[in-house]
């Protein structure tokens, strides 16, 4: 069993050992092409580190918690988490430690490293992974190293690779990982070249840009580009960009920083040596039979290779779009950042503006036509807001994830979320309603004649302290009743609200689960102290992204009812005309328009079957232990209240167990009364996941049909440490 | 596929596949333990096993016939964990005899039929087990029930 070949140790029946990447480096190595010292580690080296400690089998059952297919990419996420977790936590067994370290030592005498992934199922998929597996350059000093090829070989297990790998129809249970180890090649001009150019078979393409090849390679510096004709090996033309910056080494991998005057002034290469580069295309393509794709840097004067692999877009697939989409599940900081700004400062303020202006609007005042006309304005305002909501709030999640995957790598806790300890208890709008929720609670507790009043359902004093706060209760967030926030006019009255606030006002307890800031400002305090200077500043500003995005996870779908909320209340004014002129018998034209406006907007079609086959004549189901994905540490037990229709919401009980398709942020003012949270949708980015987590509630998501299985009433038990809900059987 | 229609699918699947499956009985409220050949119906609603009549599990179960068998198709592999289901089934067992006997006896020798010498011994008896529940784990720990009407 080999764990290292060196670049002229590879035999041809070593390719599934060592992975195309890999493979196609040794040929060039053995042709004499001009390669950085190399060693690659195989796949025996992986299995060797998996097998220890039955990691094999932890990945898989991680995996098999449920159908793959039946996951959403959250879900997947998580996953990919918890996975890559145990590979942090899990050391490389002795025998292969010193091996690798003696080696790399022996090879490398202390020199800084890339590491790079070289899966073999590229080969046997025929498809391109490129982008999907992770990659690092000048990474310095053994024990770091051996930290970085781990990295390596749990990018096989990445969200982005397993959606990929599972389109492709790979089998993830035979997948394996090699690595190349490079020493890096501090270049000050890099680049790719395109032997043939996808698009037209006369040309070459050339891109290059200052620095290391990194800034390119991840879209984060515009490159130069060059295009030559490939029979006469001419340059056709050359586009030039505006150089802002470079990514040079730093002390561990690599930054970018603004570009030097007077290299940003001119292009990074002249035409002679993109010819020289085209040149090294060539070569390429002739040593293996297929145009290439060649990564290379150059250091002073010399030209290296850093890999060369078949371009695989010759003629784009399906798949290949698809993969596209994968790989925008990894968002850098820079895109954050510039995402942040557009919704905290353009978005944001806007839908407020938009939700305002709808709300002063008299549509009472609007003639038939008039109305008409503003529903279909209303119902685009609301379109192109929900547009935005998926084109750019949701993207914006990644800032949680890219924070929580920067965390765990500085701090290794033995809780791959301990990382969201520092995101919660952010200034949300739903804690900021059910907080004056429990204001009100309060007042009627107090208040014995207030309590007896709303108990018995009759008319509150109209300019009592409490009718004044509950007006401006709704105003603000509307009266519980509809599934928006905002809306006042799905139920006759305040009854809704006025239940909930009795439960919680005759169930003080319930308050008292509000947890508190756990030690948040030590943990913060920990993670900063791991780093200095410009890293530390790094990390303050991931952790201030993070806050951003977990934030605005929650309060863009508050933002986002309040104008849906404005598009209801024009819908039920038009309603009510259609309804009060056919009691009266009048007909008019205007009013034809109308009628059709409310049919083609009609709310509640196409719902989800609420049964689910479990009885044969003879025979009966019953669910007795569910497995989803832990989303909130804690175990509790209660009474299942399960939500198929908003207005359920208000016969919620104290310390029921909150039961629901899919918790959205505009439901969640009874999360003060509930002992805990189930919800079908998977994930640890969900509402219910953020919600439970700020009141520091067991929380269980992904439970497939978990509205079907479970029914109000049932004893359930949460367990949010493994993710499994138990329904007591009475009778057995 | 449903829900019911999968999970009778599978506890059918691990009654055809499997060979062996663990039956507990009790003595004075003394657990105990012990492998058995089985066959199952094709309509899921009984279990039958051989075993001589002088077995510490054919007293227990004379004495009180409520038993538990554990039937699953773990290989003793890691992968278990993520692959194996496994069945719990709850009943009753009686012995058999006269036309129900033959008839079975047939059934049970298709399955296995290395153990003609031993279930046609006349010392030996055939146990029928008509279920009335089956608790059946997948996933590791997913965990539905299938309750019979008999």
């Amino acid at each position: 069993m080999n764990w290292i070949l060196s670049p002229l140790e590879v035999k041809p029946d070593h390719r599934n050992r060592i992975g195309p990447k890999a493979y196609a480096l040794s040929l060039m190595a053995r042709e004499g092409f001009n390669i950085p010292d190399t060693l690659f580690l195989t796949v025996d080296a992986y299995n060797a580190f998996v097998n220890a400690a039955g990691l094999r089998e932890r990945i898989l059952l991680e995996l098999n918690r449920k159908k793959f297919k039946d996951m959403r990419w959250e879900e997947i996420w998580d996953c990919a988490t918890r996975i890559r977790h145990i590979f942090l936590k899990k050391q490389i067994p002795d025998p292969l430690k010193s091996y690798l370290t003696e080696k790399i030592q022996l090879r490398f005498k202390g020199k800084a490293l890339a590491i790079r992934s070289s899966a073999p199922d590229e080969d046997a998929s025929g498809s391109s992974f490129a982008g999907l597996h992770e990659s690092f350059v000048n990474v310095r000093g053994t024990s770091s190293i051996l930290d970085h090829i781990r990295l390596v070989w749990t990018s096989l297990w990445s969200d982005a690779a397993l959606l990929y790998r599972q389109e492709i129809g790979l089998d993830v249970d035979k997948s394996e990982m090699a690595v190349v180890l490079q020493e890096t090649v501090t270049g000050n001009r890099s680049g790719v070249v395109f032997s043939q150019n996808p698009n037209d078979e006369t040309q070459v393409i050339i891109e290059s840009v200052y620095g290391l090849n990194q800034g390119l390679v991840d879209g984060m510096v515009e490159p130069d580009r060059w295009v030559l004709d490939r029979d006469k090996k001419t340059v056709l033309s050359h586009k030039s960009v505006q150089r802002k910056h470079w990514m040079i080494p730093s002390e561990t991998g690599v930054e970018m920083t603004p570009l030097p005057e007077d290299l940003s002034r001119r292009p990074p290469l002249s035409s002679e040596e993109a010819i020289d580069i085209c040149e090294l295309a060539f070569q390429a393509e002739t040593l293996f039979k297929a145009p290439q794709d060649v990564e290379w840097t150059m250091k002073k004067d010399a030209l290296y290779v850093l890999q060369s692999r078949p371009i695989t877009t010759l003629s784009p697939s399906e798949t290949e779009d698809k993969r596209a989409w994968y790989l925008s599940l990894h968002r850098s900081v820079e895109n954050l950042k510039a995402l942040r700004t557009t919704i905290e400062e353009t978005l944001i303020p806007e839908m407020a503006k938009t939700a305002k202006d709808l709300a002063e609007q008299d549509i009472t005042v609007l003639s038939d036509r008039e109305l008409a006309g503003e529903v279909r304005r209303r119902w685009k305002i609301n379109q192109h807001w929900v547009n935005t909501y998926w084109e750019e709030f949701i993207p914006y999640a990644h800032g949680v994830r890219l924070f929580g995957q920067y965390y765990n790598d500085a701090m290794r806790p033995d809780d791959p979320y301990a990382f969201m300890n520092l995101l919660t208890q952010t200034k949300m709008a739903s804690l900021e309603r059910n907080q004056l929720m429990e204001d009100l609670a309060a007042m009627v507790r107090e208040d014995r004649q207030l309590l007896e009043c709303l108990k018995s359902g009759a008319v509150l004093e109209r300019d009592s302290k409490f009718s004044e706060k509950v007006n401006q209760f709704i105003e603000k967030f509307g009266d519980l009743s509809c599934a928006v926030t905002g809306g006042t006019d799905c139920a006759t009255d305040t009854r809704p609200l006025f239940k909930l606030l009795l439960e919680m006002a005759i169930n003080p307890s319930s308050l008292a689960f509000r947890k508190q800031p756990r030690n948040a400002l030590t943990l913060q305090q920990r993670f900063f102290e791991r780093f200095q200077g410009s890293k530390r500043k790094e990390a303050e500003e991931l952790l201030d992204l993070a806050r951003s995005s977990y934030r605005l996870r929650d309060d863009d779908n508050i933002y986002l009812g309040k104008i849906e909320a404005q598009l209801l209340n024009a819908v039920k004014e038009a309603k009510s005309r259609v309804e009060s002129s056919e009691r009266r018998g009048t007909h008019t034209s205007e009013l034809d328009d109308l009628k059709s406006v409310i049919h083609n907007l009609d709310y509640g079609n196409g719902k989800r079957e609420l049964t689910i086959s479990s009885n044969e004549y003879g025979f009966k189901i019953n669910p007795r232990q569910l497995v989803g994905q832990p989303a909130g540490p804690g175990l509790s037990r209660g009474k299942a209240r399960v939500i198929r229709h908003h207005l359920d919401l208000q016969d919620f009980k104290n310390a029921e167990i909150l039961v629901c398709d899919s918790v959205d942020p505009n439901m969640t003012f009874v999360i003060p009364l509930a002992a805990g949270v189930i919800e079908r949708r998977g994930g640890m980015l969900i509402h219910g996941a953020i919600i439970a987590r700020e009141y520091g509630l067991p929380c269980v998501t992904g439970i497939p049909d978990a509205t079907l299985l479970i029914h109000t009433g049932d004893d359930i038990t949460v367990d949010g440490f493994l993710g499994i809900v138990t329904i007591s059987q009475k009778d057995r | 596929m449903t829900h019911y229609e999968d999970i009778k699918k599978q506890i059918r699947d691990l009654l055809i596949n499997q060979k062996l499956a663990v039956l507990s009985t009790h003595h004075s409220g003394q657990p105990y333990a012990s492998l058995i050949a089985f066959v199952g119906k094709e309509d899921l609603k009984e279990i039958y096993f051989v075993t001589p009549r002088t077995t510490r599990k054919f007293a227990n179960l004379s004495a009180d016939s409520r038993v538990a068998i554990l039937i699953n198709s773990s290989l003793n592999m890691d992968s278990d964990f993520h692959e194996a289901v496994s069945v719990t089934v709850l009943g009753n067992a009686k012995e058999t005899n006269g036309a129900e006997k033959d008839d079975i006896l047939g059934l049970y020798l298709t399955k296995h039929p290395y153990l003609e010498a031993f279930a046609t011994s006349p010392t030996c008896a055939l146990v029928k087990i008509t279920i009335k529940t089956y608790v059946m784990v997948r996933n590791f720990q997913h965990v539905m029930e299938l309750h019979i009407d008999q």
